[in-house]
């Protein structure tokens, strides 16, 4: 701000004005106290960078209510409310009839939560919002376990990781079950639009959360968020290892249109399973030569990973400036070998 | 103009009386027909309102808060497993101090399964920071609807209106609904000052440790004490508009000077008014209708004990393991009183018992026989237990 700007010469109306006229709005500021390499503190801000300040937010108990909002401070410089852990999805619903009621319409509701709020706890408050079709865009940040409490196993943590309630030992390797298809679920609602994306992809997330908030309806966003501290992976290879994700085909991109697959990025060359595991602690146990278990499981996540791969079409047609390779590479258009 | 209504329609079309903008619904007996009635007032465009039905009454609680926060005037009403699933939500609430109004229709809680009145689920939450007024009759029923929102907006906290289910809410009276004109001067728009907007952004609910936890906790607690005169001065700004009060903190109905008085919430209060009138006791006897529970009116209280050597606290609800939730409450107000009342507490009408007329003269007898600071289930039939339950 110029110094003839000095803050306390302007009225109310003209900081506010100020405020929504930003370069770059920034709902979700600098300053709160995500882990270092925290994904989902990343996905948070680039989602709320394209909402813009005309919205009003919930949020479900987590990380990102706890870390953002330690009282008297706050990062949020949107509208911004936590209830519940398991109750984003309904109060953003009230937010929304009342923003309706008030003739309000054109200010944007967003519900976050993460996956223990979203595939478990508040999986019924969720598919409540979806089914009344509330003008609601809900946006999960996949870290595929309950980390704010200390990393607990949920719905959503991939089969064979170890967590503190799925640890490996002699007689398990880690959880047993598989992670649960939640956008099969959501798109079994027949919403207007669906989609998963990758903190590693932040333009294809930008555009998938502009494209989901100009729909009227309710929209949702599954973005895969690495948990250094979960995960327990160098805080530094956050990008790299949701990169990973999706280029091995584990965590497919995909783009969903009332229950209909209508888009996915490509995977250039998939890559094996054991690149991305391998740079996880969650997976350690995989990689004990002497336990012929972890082969077994190792081919288990490939068998996956290569089921989605098919089930999707996932495999592209040779370099592509959008694949995953190519998007959001330093050269933009992503053709360097 | 009175019109005989059933007590749900009465209170659904008290409710739309108070211009809610955003309404949550989900059944459950006996509650349901209220919901069911403002759902056809929304259907026949009398009621101008977002109707929002939900899939649990936790979502219920949810959305109404949601909306509350947002800005506008909001509504939800259950009973029973209801209140208990949605108990989450009413700490969280009132704990937010978000303004809002919740019409709990009194069933028993399970197990075992019943759908028939008590008080059990709203005295399990008391303790949620939630105003608690009870209703005696529909006629108060629909007064304190329409109080309610104003008290609500007022304090900034949540009021929760209690009816006893089918007692109230399943029955016929001759109900006088206010015009719309009056209820509209008694209860203008409001404007909740933390709303969420986007031109005033605003964190609601975060995170607090223990350097602030406590403050919060005393502040909301002392927000509800001062509750009580405002609550007082709203039932007198309602008579002067309608001629009508609905009971203040607690009413004392018979001879001031009565040397026993009975306390009680709820309907049981109007079964007593006509005995105390139809079938007087010998010795006079005068009721103390309780109609705040929370805040509790300790001040109100004493001053209705004065004089009272025998104090009959009954209730429809206990705490197993201990006894009486509100005659250990009134105990409580009262020990430090110099002659202070003998309280003798009972339940009764549990799980839909019905409660006689001579219900009363029994509870005298027993508390004549029995010995002060005992709590007894005054109507159990001992005879229906295996000999190790009795």
């Amino acid at each position: 701000m110029p110094p003839e700007l000095d803050q306390t010469d302007l009225d109310q109306a003209q900081l506010d004005d100020l405020r929504r006229r930003q370069p770059r709005f920034r709902g979700l500021e600098a300053g709160h106290r995500a882990c270092q390499g925290c994904g989902e503190a990343l996905a948070a801000r680039l989602v709320m960078e394209s909402i813009g300040p005309d919205v009003v937010v919930t949020n479900a108990t987590g990380c990102l209510e706890v870390f953002t909002t330690p009282w008297p401070q706050s990062a949020w410089r949107v509208p911004w409310m936590h209830s519940l852990f398991e109750n984003s999805a309904a109060i953003a619903s009230g937010v929304e009839a009342a923003l309706k009621h008030q003739g309000r319409d054109g200010t944007k509701v967003v519900a976050l939560g993460g996956d223990g709020g979203t595939f478990d706890i508040g999986f019924q408050a969720l598919s409540g919002m979806l089914e009344r079709t509330h003008d609601i865009l809900y946006v999960c940040f996949d870290n595929e376990a309950y980390m704010n409490t200390g990393i607990q196993r949920s719905s959503s943590t991939p089969h064979a990781a170890a967590t503190t309630t799925s640890p490996s030992g002699k007689a398990r390797m880690g959880k047993r079950h598989l992670k649960k298809d939640l956008l099969s679920i959501i798109a079994a609602h027949h919403i207007p639009y669906a989609a998963s994306a990758s903190v590693a992809y932040p333009a294809d997330l930008r555009r998938k959360v502009r494209h989901a908030i100009g729909i009227k309806g309710p929209t949702f966003l599954l973005v895969h968020s690495p948990c250094p501290l979960g995960w327990a992976h160098d805080a530094s290879r956050t990008v790299e290892i949701a990169r990973l994700a999706v280029q091995t085909g584990l965590f497919p991109l995909i783009e969903m249109e009332r229950s209909e697959v209508v888009g996915v990025m490509p995977i250039r060359e998939p890559r094996p399973v054991t690149d991305y595991l391998s740079l996880q602690g969650r997976f350690r146990h995989l990689f004990n030569e002497d336990d012929p278990r972890a082969l077994e499981e190792r081919e288990h996540l490939q068998a996956l990973a290569d089921h989605t791969i098919a089930k999707f079409g996932l495999r592209g047609d040779g370099p592509d400036p959008l694949d995953s390779d190519g998007a959001d590479t330093v050269r933009r258009g992503g053709n360097s070998a | 103009m009175r019109q005989a209504l059933e007590g749900s329609q009465a209170i659904a079309r008290a409710v739309a009386l108070c211009r809610p903008g955003v309404v949550a619904a989900y059944p459950i007996t006996p509650q349901t027909h209220i919901v069911e009635g403002i759902s056809k007032l929304v259907a026949d465009g009398v009621m101008d309102c977002e109707l929002v039905s939900v899939e649990s009454e936790f979502s219920a609680a949810s959305v109404a808060l949601g909306a509350a926060a947002a800005g506008s005037r909001a509504y939800t009403a259950s009973s029973s497993q209801g209140i208990m699933l949605m108990s989450e939500v009413l700490y969280n609430i009132a704990g937010l101090r978000v303004p809002m109004v919740l019409t709990c229709a009194n069933r028993a809680v399970g197990a075992p399964l019943s759908i028939w009145n008590d008080q059990q689920d709203s005295m399990a939450v008391r303790d949620a920071g939630w105003i608690q007024l009870y209703c005696a009759d529909n006629q108060e029923a629909v007064d304190t609807t329409i109080q309610a929102f104003r008290i609500a907006e007022a304090t900034e906290l949540p009021v929760m209106v209690c009816v006893d289910g089918f007692v109230l809410t399943h029955t016929m009276e001759p109900i006088d609904l206010p015009d719309q004109t009056v209820v509209d001067a008694f209860l203008p728009p409001y404007r909740f000052a933390r709303m969420l907007d986007p031109a005033r952004p605003i964190s609601l609910g975060t995170l607090v440790d223990p350097g602030w936890f406590t403050e919060a906790r005393h502040s909301h607690h002392h927000a509800l004490l001062k509750a009580l005169p405002v609550i007082e001065q709203i039932d007198r700004d309602w008579q002067a508009a309608t001629g009508r009060a609905a009971g203040g903190l607690l009413e004392v109905i018979g001879p001031a000077d009565a040397p026993t008085a009975i306390l009680c919430l709820g309907s049981v209060a109007s079964t007593f008014t006509e005995v105390l009138e139809d079938h007087p006791p010998g010795d006079p006897v005068k009721l103390i209708k309780l109609r705040a529970f929370r805040p509790f009116p300790a001040e109100a209280l004493r001053a209705a004990c004065v004089g009272v050597k025998t104090l009959i606290v009954l209730e429809r609800a206990l705490s197993p393991g201990l006894g009486g939730i509100v005659s250990v409450e009134v105990q409580a107000t009262l020990a430090t009183v110099p002659d202070a009342p003998a309280v003798h507490g009972f339940a009764a009408g549990l799980g839909g018992r019905d409660m006689p007329v001579e219900l009363l003269p029994d509870l005298l007898a027993a508390a004549r026989a029995g010995r002060p600071g005992e709590f007894t289930i005054a109507d159990v039939q001992l005879s229906k237990l295996p000999e190790e339950d009795r």
